[in-house]
């Protein structure tokens, strides 16, 4: 059956939950292999395992956290000229990028990024992507070489499908220029009560109409009432009432919840992109003219630090 | 020292958008502008000038002919000259093929730091800084949210989702900039008439020793299928808050199954 090479990245308790993903979009192509650029632990290998790969290959050398992607991106593509693979694939992000563009130059191969699907006919491969701001679906077939596609979080649920994966540890010879950037400091940043925004079911996002950092209140007092994530706007972000974490849109998150609740939120293009795939739309604005508005399900028009509060109420009345 | 910022003329985002038959963007249907996200990578090589770094800022756009006047706008923030190379053959290129034109374009022009943007506002890959760093054996520091340049090393601030960190590199590198920079300025009337005295060059892919078998439609790794407009949300009721807005949001949000 063909092999899937899967890139697998790690968290400090475990594998993402876009790896779990990635390994069952995998499945649907062919076997997945994960390879992992770090401490291929029992836990790790066993969890790959869990959702399908049949190989773990461990890349075990220090570079791959002492430099910038650029030894990752020689891992995958020195694997994958060894075993010439039925396609490659990556999550979308700072990382998953860089790997992808060096290791398509290096395979001289196709590469499509931010697929929402990817099928096999046969020997194609064809992507599905959602572009212009979320206006038209494209499928794109791979048309030289291995393909290698970078796939959205959350395009595909994790589902589990239990396998015995073989560990093979791969030496990788790294290049001068693997070892170009260094990392001289990595911080971690801290995780939140609230869920993962690429996870949650709610989001209640603040937008400039919410007027100040302490504004943001009422949209993070109504999250936590609907047991949501808090999102924002680039115009928040870079007022710094938030950080830059939350922002959704075009140069932040793109994110499909059930429900988003967008407060004070204009609805500019660059935001919609990021949001107009949720379920169920909800816009409160003081600006009847608010673009957000030809797009949400329900709007109000009104001041947010009154609709919300009273929301919050509302929400308790029923709940009691 | 040189510095080179790659810039992308693209289309309007508020304009509507629609695809030519050989399903390329019809980018001659529409107005377009200097795509914003480069517009940070302009703002970051006139601030290392005008911090006191001796360097020259070339900017180089890649595109059909109205992608001139992407170079004039980042011309209108600062820097000395643009490089436009254009040809009928580029039309349709891939990623792989676009960082190829731009890696032999920079050969020609020889550089010490390559700035540009995090991605394009229209394709939106993100992938040919590396690729081209890729290309040319440079090295890269891609996503940087902040930059600073101290002799020949670059330093950079660079966030995941799960870290912030720095990292450090040597000329010559690729730099792409993200838009957690400084906001770019706003040219004043005087400067964006000075920018159309300033020198502009246009290449063609022979002027670059590029084979125009290896570029354009043809020549690509991908081949679009087909493209369909997405369902377009429609606008459900909306309410003006008279004290029972929220009583009615909730109400809706029940109907939804949100509540």
């Amino acid at each position: 059956m063909s092999e899937i090479l899967v890139l697998a990245e790690l968290t400090p308790t475990g594998v993402r939950k876009a790896t779990l993903e990635l390994l069952t979009l995998a499945r649907r192509l062919g076997e997945p292999s994960a390879i992992v650029c770090g401490d291929a632990t029992d836990d790790v290998v066993a969890r790959l395992g869990e959702y399908g790969a049949t190989t773990v290959y461990a890349v075990t050398a220090p570079e791959m956290e002492q430099f910038l992607s650029v030894p990752k991106a020689e891992a995958v593509a020195t694997i994958a000229q060894r075993v010439s693979p039925f396609a490659v694939l990556v999550t979308s992000g700072p990382e998953g990028k860089d790997v992808a563009a060096r290791v398509a130059i290096r395979l001289d191969s196709g590469l499509v990024t931010d697929a929402i699907d990817v099928v096999a006919d046969g020997s194609t491969v064809t992507t599905t992507q959602s572009v212009v701001a979320g206006s038209f679906h494209v499928r794109c077939e791979v048309v030289r070489g291995i393909p290698v596609i970078t796939v959205m979080p959350n395009a595909v649920t994790a589902e589990a499908a239990p396998a015995q994966p073989t560990v093979e540890g791969v030496e990788v010879e790294l290049s001068d220029r693997a070892r170009g950037a260094t990392v001289t400091s990595r911080t971690p940043k801290h995780a939140s009560a609230r869920p993962d925004l690429a996870d949650a079911a709610v989001i209640v996002a603040g937008g400039r109409g919410v007027g100040s950092e302490a504004g943001l209140g009422v949209v993070e007092q109504l999250a936590d009432a609907l047991g949501g994530a808090v999102g924002v706007t680039r115009a928040v972000s870079d007022l710094h009432w938030a950080p830059h974490d939350l922002q959704i849109g075009q140069t932040g998150k793109t994110v499909a919840p059930g429900v988003y609740i967008a407060a004070g939120v204009s609805g500019a293009i660059q935001h919609r992109a990021g949001m107009q795939s949720s379920k169920t739309i909800v816009a409160v604005n003081k600006d009847p003219k608010a673009p957000i508005f030809s797009i949400a399900d329900f709007g109000v028009v009104g001041d947010l630090h009154t609709v919300l509060p009273a929301l919050v109420d509302e929400i308790d009345k029923r709940r009691a | 020292m040189k510095i080179v910022v790659l810039v992308k003329h693209v289309p309007e985002p508020t304009a509507v958008w629609s695809f030519a038959d050989d399903q390329t963007l019809d980018r001659g249907a529409l107005a377009g502008r200097l795509s914003e996200l480069d517009e940070y990578a302009v703002e970051q090589a006139v601030r290392l000038v005008e911090g006191g770094l001796d360097a020259e800022i070339t900017y180089l756009t890649v595109g059909p002919p109205p992608a001139k006047d992407g170079l004039l706008k980042a011309l209108a923030m600062g820097g000395d000259k643009g490089v436009h190379v254009q040809d009928d053959a580029i039309h349709g290129s891939d990623s792989l093929a676009t960082s190829l034109v731009i890696a032999k374009a920079l050969e020609h022009l020889g550089f010490d730091l390559v700035l540009a943007g995090m991605a394009s506002t229209d394709a939106e890959m993100s992938v040919v800084p590396s690729m081209v760093a890729e290309r040319l054996g440079v090295n890269q520091a891609t996503f940087a949210g902040a930059l600073s340049v101290d002799g020949s090393t670059v330093s950079i601030t660079r966030e995941s989702d799960t870290a912030t960190v720095q990292v450090s590199t040597a000329l010559p590198a690729v730099v792409s900039i993200t838009d957690q920079t400084d906001e770019a300025r706003y040219p004043a009337f005087r400067a964006i008439m000075l920018a159309k005295k300033k020198p502009i060059e246009t290449l063609s892919l022979a002027d670059l020793g590029i084979d125009p078998g290896s570029v354009g439609l043809a020549a690509s790794a991908t081949r679009v299928v087909d493209v369909s407009p997405a369902p377009a949300r429609t606008a459900g009721a909306v309410v003006v808050d008279d004290g029972t807005g929220a009583t009615q949001l909730a109400d809706f949000l029940v109907a939804r199954g949100a509540l």
